[in-house]
């Protein structure tokens, strides 16, 4: 209901709109909480590992094998390969490694990776998608840019993605770059489709037919008039499109085929760690808690998001 | 609508056709190839890795290999690169073990789904709701691996069930009503795993579905004809909130080859997906493309198959 002081009220802004219906929900404001607590790890680990070099992830003392959480090391490790904190927070794994420094530099790189494929698969769609979107008109030859461009979407849809993602990764070398271009390079294909359905119903609104009449080249009407408008779908997948990354990310390694070492992911921590389920559980619970807690806060941020921009999800 | 099915079926087709060539030249182009596998083998001569190029036709042009593929495949005659067995029976036996897992998986998943979704959409803001809401997410959230080595350790360390591969080994001689209860609990297990993300997804979708369709105007209009609540709910909303899920069931159709490769790893189930990944680990080319032909082709089913649904269920959708 619309009150005599909501009407005298200055009209809010979008953004305040869209910032408090974020903030007044619960599972965002946990989501978000847990996001930056796993961003001051990366960043923690950064700083604790690489500029201080107090924490040492690789390191390796086969007589501290399989410590449990918080356990000291033993008197026969030399004082400098001692870990930093003078215990070892979260135990160590089969090579005596300390796990608290390699998940805090596998928070670090299992971001990075989940962040660069969806920031590859996003570009991809949204280019993909406005160009057969507002050019799609255009004839090359007997076929338009439109029909090419979606054939060619429907092309990549038809590959099983789990399969083709393992075809590609396993007959390539290994490496953490390959995986992220992989994973980034088969999952554009929804963003787009709704990028191109969205940039077609705005295509025909008067803003537009006005940007046009001033003359502007189209890359400009794509990128100033039409995306913005379509950013708040595009926002949504990318938040549960990293999380989706970082699952696959985890698969991959159990399957053999994630980031290799040196670098360490949650992902390649957890596998690891299967092998020692029974003598050391907390090498495979406390991975796979994290990546279950990350997936799930990115998730309910995206849905969280998705109420929030879409004003007709709103709760009443 | 026939001319539209038969139009469809033509466009399809050559999708198929260039799903296959573009599948054929990105493994072919890789690096790396099957002669080379054993690259460090002090017997293995410049000669006899000729010898092999030559006898899987690795040394003949891009395009001539495609065909040589076609042909074989066509003629029933495509060998493995590793065992020199003929691929397509080889598909199909595991393609039956891998079946009774699919389809168990779907039956659960659907039969659960739509309960789950509905009550929670009736209850909405309710304890039921929040919980199968969160349960939900961390379902989608937690990795399968994750999540499957813990229900195994407690599965065979609670219950003392059988976890691995499709029937316990020696048990061939025992009684019938032994052997069929060995079947049912081996499939216990790797189904539920199959089965959680669907129900995950499928009750969540089935939820926003149902709470759309409970705020549409016919339903208000139906409350205030002064109809009883039930027949509203079941006969007007949710007869229109299931409406989409025809075409979900076309487009699960592809998980058969490619959702179960973990599953099916983790269990040592003699799937399709395990058979796809120690393909793949070999680079045994013909079955990789093959078993992806096969994915390619229950993709663009699932699609058709799920437009016709559509408007066969839909009187507003006409197909042109």
């Amino acid at each position: 209901m619309t009150t005599p002081s909501d009407l005298d009220a200055p009209p809010r802004s979008r953004a305040r709109e869209v910032a408090d219906a974020l903030r007044g929900d619960r599972a965002t404001r946990w989501s978000a909480a847990t996001l930056a607590l796993v961003l001051l790890a990366a960043l923690a680990g950064e700083i604790l590992i690489g500029a201080t070099g107090l924490l040492d992830p690789a390191t390796v003392r086969l007589p501290d094998k399989l410590l449990p959480p918080l356990s000291a090391p033993s008197a026969t490790i030399a004082v400098a390969e001692r870990p930093g904190l003078g215990i070892y927070l979260l135990g160590t794994d089969d090579l005596g490694r300390d796990v608290f420094a390699r998940m805090l530099e596998g928070s670090a790189v299992t971001l990075t990776v989940g962040f660069v494929a969806v920031a590859i698969a996003i570009s991809i769609g949204v280019a993909v998608g406005s160009i057969a979107g507002y050019l799609g008109q255009v004839r090359l030859g007997p076929f338009t840019v439109d029909g090419v461009l979606m054939r060619f979407t429907d092309v990549m849809l038809c590959f099983p993605t789990f399969f083709l993602i393992l075809t590609a990764v396993a007959l390539l070398p290994p490496s953490i770059y390959n995986i992220m271009v992989v994973i980034g390079l088969t999952g554009w294909m929804g963003t787009a489709r709704f990028v191109r359905a969205e940039v077609l119903s705005l295509a025909r609104q008067d803003f537009v037919l006005a940007a046009r009449a001033l003359g502007l080249p189209p890359t400009r009407v794509i990128v100033r008039h039409l995306l913005p408008n379509a950013a708040a779908p595009v926002l949504v997948t990318a938040t549960v499109s990293v999380a989706s990354a970082i699952l696959v990310e985890s698969s991959l390694s159990f399957l053999g085929f994630g980031v290799p070492p040196p670098h360490a992911t949650w992902g390649n921590i957890l596998s690891d760690g299967k092998d020692y389920v029974f003598d050391a559980p907390w090498l495979f619970t406390i991975p796979g808690l994290a990546i279950l807690a990350v997936v799930l806060a990115f998730n309910l941020l995206g849905e969280g998001l998705r109420e929030a921009l879409d004003p007709r999800l709103r709760r009443r | 609508m026939l001319g539209y099915l038969l139009r469809s079926l033509i466009e399809r087709l050559v999708l198929l056709v260039v799903v296959s060539v573009l599948a054929h030249a990105m493994v072919h182009l890789a690096p790396g190839e099957p002669s080379e596998v054993d690259p460090m083998n002090p017997r293995m001569k410049p000669e006899d890795v000729a010898r092999l190029r030559a006898a899987f036709h690795l040394d003949e042009p891009l395009h001539l290999q495609y065909a040589y593929w076609v042909r074989d495949l066509a003629t029933g005659e495509l060998r493995s690169f590793k065992d020199n067995q003929p691929v397509l029976p080889r598909i199909g036996e595991r393609f039956m073990n891998s079946l009774p897992l699919f389809v168990l998986a779907t039956l659960v998943i659907w039969t659960l789904s739509f309960p789950l979704g509905v009550q929670a959409a009736l209850r909405r803001g309710s304890r039921f709701d929040r919980t199968t809401t969160v349960l939900a997410y961390a379902l989608i959230a937690i990795p399968g691996f994750f999540l499957a080595y813990l229900v195994i350790i407690a599965a065979v360390q609670v219950l003392g069930l059988p976890v691995i591969g499709m029937r316990t080994f020696g048990a061939e001689t025992a009684p019938l009503s032994v052997r069929v209860m060995d079947r049912i609990w081996h499939l216990a297990l790797p189904t539920l795993m199959l089965a959680f993300g669907g129900i995950a997804m499928l009750s969540r979708y089935a939820r926003a579905q149902m709470i759309e369709v409970l705020a549409a105007d016919y339903v208000r209009t139906a409350h205030a004809k002064g109809l009883p609540a039930e027949t509203v709910t079941y006969r007007h909303a949710l007869r229109n909130a299931l409406l989409p899920f025809v075409t979900m069931f076309g487009l699960m159709l592809p998980g058969l080859v490619g959702g179960s490769v973990i599953i099916e790893q983790i269990f040592a189930w003699p799937g399709i997906g395990r058979l796809g990944y120690e393909a793949i680990l070999g680079r045994d080319y013909p079955v990789v493309l093959t078993l992806n032909l096969f994915a390619a082709v229950l993709t663009v089913a699932g699609t058709f198959l799920s437009d016709v649904l559509y408007a066969l269920a839909d009187p507003r959708i006409r197909l042109r």
